[in-house]
This record gives C-alpha cells, structure tokens and sequence, in this order.
C-alpha cells in the first residue's frame, strides 16, 4: 500500500514536473543556435555563442518578441559536419525551434541543409562564406556572411595598392577554404595577377612545414591564407621560422588579429585580414553608437576582445531572426521562412537585407555585407583603405 | 633543390616527434599488450600540465617541462593501478573497453576544466629561426628534437641496459617464469605503463609549445602513434624511432610533391604496403609472446 502510495506520488510529482515545464517553455520563443563549442575550430564557435548571448539579453531585457522572451537553445557541434547534422536534428526534433542560427564552417552548413529541407526548418548562416550554400537551391537558407566570392570583388579595388604581382594559396582542405581559393584566384587573373601554388591543409592539421617549404620554393610575392584562427597562428608562426618572406593575407573573416598578434607576435606583423567588424575602429560601423554598446557589453562580461570579430556575427544573427519573428507575428518556421524575405535592419556590419540567389523557384537569401581590410602593424590593428 | 634540403630537414624535426610519441606506445602496446587508448590523452594531459605550470603557476619553462612528465608518470601510474591491475588476466577486448572508456573520460575532462579553445604556451627562446644557408629553422623545433633524441636514447638505454628493463622484458616475455625469479611483475606492470605514459606526456608538453594545446590534440597523436607501432613492429624501440622518421618523411614529400590535401593518407598506404609484404612490421623480431 505504503509502496504504491508513493510510486503514485512519484508518479504525479513527475507529470507536474513534466507540465511545469512545458508551461515556462510556452512562454519563451525558442531560436535553435547550432556552433562548434568544442574540437578545431572551438574559439570562434564559442564567439559566435557570446555574441549571441548578447543579443538575446538585450532583447529580453526590451520585453522579447511578440510578448514572449527568446530562449537560445545552444548546441555543440564539436567542429564536425555529422555531428552538426545530429545537433541541428535534435534541435527541431526535441526542441521544436521554429528557427536557426548555424553552422559556422560552410562544411557543416552544408552538411545541415538537407535536413533543413526535410522538417521545412529555416536557418539563419552567420559565418560560412562557401558559394555553394545560396546556390545550391535550398529554399530554406538564409545568409548574412559575404560569400568568398563577394569577399573577392570587394577586396578587387584594394589589389592595386598592395602591388601583388604573383600570388600562392594556402588554403584549409574544406569547401570554405578550396571554394576562397578558386573565387580569389578568379579575381586575381582577371586583373593580371598569375597564381603560383595552390597549397592546401587538413582542418586539423597542426605541422604546416611541408606545404609552406613548397610555397616558398615559388617565385609569387604574395600569399593567400583561408582558415580559422588557431590554424592561422600556426601558419604564420611557421611561415615566419621558415623564412618566408610574403606579403600575407587573410580571408573569411575568423582571424581575430588580436588572438594573433597575442599568439604568434612578430611572425603577425605586416599581414592583412578581409573582416567584416572592425571592434578597433567602432566608428567605422554603420551604426556606430550600438556598435561601441556592444564592444562595452563584450568588454563588461569579460570575454577576450580577440573575439568581436567572430562575435558580432551572432549578436547581428540573433537580431535579424528575431526581427523575422515579429515580422511573421508568430514564431512558426513557413512565417518566419516568409518574413526573412521582407526583414530589413542595420547589423553591426551593415544593412542587412536578402536578395534572392540560386535556381529560381527555389533561391536562399543572401544578404550583401561590408568588407574591411586590416593590417597588422607593428602588433598594433590599422584600418588599410 | 633549396625546397629538397627544406623538407629533409622538417621530416627530420617532424621524426623526431614522432619516434617519441611511437616509443611510449611501444612499451604499451608493444611490450604489455594493452591496446593503449589513453596514449593520446596522456599527450593532451602533458600539454596542459606544462600550460598550466608556466600560464598560471607562472614556473620556468624546462621546470615546468619536468614536472609535466613527473605527472604524465603519476597519471600513467595510476591508471595502472585503479584500471589496469584489478584487471589483470582478463582477455583483451575487456581492457581495450576500459581503456576506450578512460579515453573518453579524460578527454571529457580536460574539455570541461579547461574548454574548448585552444591555449597556446610562449616557450623562452628566440623566434627568429636558425639559418643555414638555404635551410631555415625555429629553435624551439631544435630543442624539440634535441630533447626527444636525449629521451628516446635513454629509454632504449632503460630497457636494454639495466636490471629493471631486464625485469620488464623478462614479465613481458613469460610473466609467471619471472615471478618464479623473483620479479615483481605487479610493480613491473606499473612501471612499464608510467613509463609510457611519461613519454607521451612529454611529447605532448613538447609538441603542445610548438603548436596549441587543445582537449582533441590527442586523436590525431593517438593515431599517428598507433601506426608508427605497427609500421615498426610491436614491441621494438629501433622500430619504433625508426618508423617515425619513415612516417615524417613520407608525409613531408608527400605533401610537398604528390598533393598536400593526401598528407595524411600518404602515411597510411605506406602503411598498408608494409603490412602487406610485411604483416610484423619492419623492425619485429619473431613473436615471442604467447
């Protein structure tokens, strides 16, 4: 008697737990968030995920969306495309988020997509710069990173002044870094530019010494680097014990000259990085004033100020879907799919605003974001116009 | 012929790294035949030890090298003794299972106390690299490989050159004839694992200065060291040096002069021909343990 009595108490303890719950989980929009928070590329996952943060509390801290605060539900996908497809998977199965942010790498973009287009799940892109992901007709992608290939036409009118006459690349094995390769290579041949090697790395390969002898074996006075920031560290520290003399430059917006200039020191020095936040040179944002608000908050929650170039791509993630959300007026995914269309506002890059791109009928949208070019001088950031 | 030279010299510094990472498995997996899983973790473990001891604790560099494999030791000891003995004659799949487990909890660990970013150490010496006409190389990598070379000699020196290693090759060979003789063939056990675990942290604490340390910087060591074991035969230090600098060069000028996307891959089908001519390894003696 004594035992059932409590297996029932349990019982209904459980149940009202279980209602418990589900009645705070009505109350909270939910946006999935899907970022490498652990493995290669962990530092500018967990980035994204401060920026994001950021975003959202001072979202709440307005009174939310549509009456209700957004609750981020954040999942790892340990720098690996299965398991960013096992976490995009769970977030829509489990979660039930009716929108989200992701994957960093355009390989576990592109990894995810399929599955975007199996649930009907829209996905804000706030890193990948592959080509592939607007063009591949996924109707349920939406992108606010510039692709490599907008990257290169605006880094186009820069060429002059650096003088580059041949130029090598040394790109990360992956659709991110074969895919900047091939645009910036375009670009470059368009101006009369002639390419030397073309070298690529595993993402996790650590000794870059056999590629970069090879490149400095080539008669080019420029090189081309595409990769995360830890890899980069490595190869600038590396190219710098080989003796490599080149004129260095950095795409796809990961770099955090900061992390490198802390991290790989002299060997930094001289180099130039295509980004698309500029935290020294807050003024230069469209919207200056929220942009030395975020850098305050950033500063005040004690994150490493290395990071606002990866950070700020979660906090404009994190509003642009949420602009969506009161657009659509209700937080379900066809709406919010719908609403992304007409959604406009100014990030800390940019205006941000889709236009259509991919086979008709079934385009993604992406948005047209500002480019910077910094340099490295002497440890210290400067703005290169 | 500038570009030749170059690559020689990195595989030879690469090699170096590698024999070491290959010796501490050897005596492991090779010697005590426990499929060692943990040996990559050991590698993280010596790693974060000395970015601990010189970031926070703020000891000297060589100092806090010393003590990062003073604790490799005490760790490799202790899963020894815990994991290891309690299962002592079980068949091998049960302790292979122990190990995968002990892998993915000490991985998970040092993700949790330390996360996921990569920390990186700032060793005391110049870097301005060494020049030698058309070579060019970082001290730090000098060092490396000078340090690797000073253990691997001192490990072969242990087992071949004095009574413990007389000891260990002894259980190794048949463990109940050496306990009729007087080994201690628990106390044998536990060294030859400290020892191995001690090599791997060292290499991790060497390799972690030169590049980043990060919780997942073991995978790729682990099984890099799983196939310099094999491609130089289970068991033998010769083999295992010896395969290490093998691995180094044919990932070098494979890198260099085949494509640098199939670096890894290159070590692996040198490894498959070898296993195919010859399924011992390079370097093994006849089987000699039942």
């Amino acid at each position: 008697m004594t035992r059932t009595g409590t297996r029932a108490t349990l019982i209904a303890a459980g149940i009202a737990l279980g209602m418990a719950a589900n009645a705070t989980h009505a109350q909270t929009i939910k946006i999935g968030v899907n970022e490498p928070l652990t493995g290669a590329v962990a530092a500018s996952g967990n980035f994204v995920v401060n920026g994001a943060k950021i975003a959202a509390d001072e979202i709440n801290a307005k009174g939310g969306v549509l009456g209700s605060k957004i609750e981020l539900v954040i999942e790892d996908n340990k720098s690996n495309p299965t398991e960013a497809v096992a976490a995009a998977e769970k977030l829509i199965v489990r979660d039930k988020v009716p929108v989200m942010m992701g994957a960093w790498s355009s390989t576990y973009t592109l990894a995810v997509m399929p599955k975007l287009m199996e649930y009907k799940v829209p996905m804000l892109v706030e890193t990948s710069s592959s080509d592939k992901i607007t063009v591949s007709g996924n109707p349920y992608i939406f992108r606010i990173s510039p692709t490599s290939g907008m990257e290169a036409n605006a880094f186009a009118p820069r060429v002059g002044a650096l003088k580059i006459r041949k130029a090598d690349f040394l790109v990360v094995n992956n659709d991110w870094g074969k895919g900047a390769a091939d645009v910036f290579a375009k670009m470059l041949k368009s101006k009369g530019i002639a390419i030397g090697v073309v070298a690529t790395m595993d993402a996790s390969a650590q000794d870059l010494n056999a590629q970069l002898s090879k490149i400095r074996s080539s008669d080019a006075d420029t090189l081309f680097v595409t990769t995360a920031v830890e890899q980069l560290t490595l190869v600038l520290k590396q190219a710098h014990a080989l003796g490599l003399k080149r004129q260095i430059i950095t795409t796809g917006g990961s770099q955090s000259p900061d992390q490198l200039i802390e991290q790989a020191g002299a060997a930094a020095n001289g180099s130039y990085h295509l980004l698309f936040f500029p935290p020294w040179f807050p003024e230069a944002s469209p919207d200056a004033a929220r942009a030395k608000a975020f850098v305050a908050e950033w500063r005040k929650r004690g994150f490493t100020f290395a990071g606002l170039t990866e950070g700020f791509r979660g906090y404009d993630g994190i509003h642009t879907i949420v602009a969506a959300i009161a657009k659509a007026g209700k937080a379900e995914p066809e709406a919010i799919r719908k609403a992304l269309w007409n959604t406009t506002l100014t990030g800390l890059n940019g205006k941000i605003a889709f236009t259509k791109a991919g086979p008709a009928g079934k385009e993604s949208g992406q948005s047209i974001p500002a480019v910077y070019v910094v340099k490295i001088d002497n440890g210290k950031v400067t703005l290169f116009r | 012929m500038d570009e030749l030279l170059q690559h020689v010299v990195n595989a030879l510094m690469l090699g170096g790294t590698y024999a070491l990472l290959g010796i501490g498995l050897t005596l492991i997996f090779g010697i005590m035949r426990v499929v060692n899983f943990t040996h990559g973790e050991l590698y993280a473990f010596g790693g974060y030890m000395i970015f601990m001891c010189t970031a926070l604790l703020g000891l000297n560099f060589y100092v806090a090298l010393l003590v990062a494999v003073i604790l490799g030791v005490a760790l490799g000891a202790a899963i020894e003794l815990l994991l290891l003995r309690p299962m002592r004659g079980a068949d091998i799949d049960t302790t292979m299972l122990i190990m995968i487990g002990t892998w993915i909890v000490l991985q998970n660990t040092e993700q949790m106390i330390w996360g996921g970013v990569a920390k990186s150490i700032v060793p005391p010496l110049s870097t301005e690299p060494l020049v030698l006409g058309p070579v060019s190389v970082a001290w730090l990598r000098v060092f490396v490989f000078a340090a690797a070379a000073v253990l691997i000699v001192a490990t072969y020196a242990l087992i071949n050159r004095t009574r413990l290693g007389k000891a260990m090759r002894a259980t190794f060979q048949d463990r109940d004839t050496a306990a009729l003789m007087g080994v201690n063939v628990h106390a044998i056990n536990t060294a030859t694992f400290a020892l191995g675990s001690g090599l791997a942290a060292a290499a991790g604490a060497l390799l972690g200065t030169v590049f980043v340390v990060t919780p997942t910087m073991g995978d790729l060591a682990a099984l890099k060291a799983f196939a310099i074991v094999i491609l130089g035969g289970l068991g033998s230090i010769t083999g295992a040096t010896a395969g290490g600098f093998i691995l180094a060069f044919v990932e070098e000028m494979g890198a260099g002069y085949v494509s640098s996307g199939y670096r890894d891959a290159m070590g692996f089908l040198l490894i498959i021909v070898v296993l195919l001519f010859r399924p011992t390894g390079l370097f093994a003696r006849a089987e000699r343990i039942g």
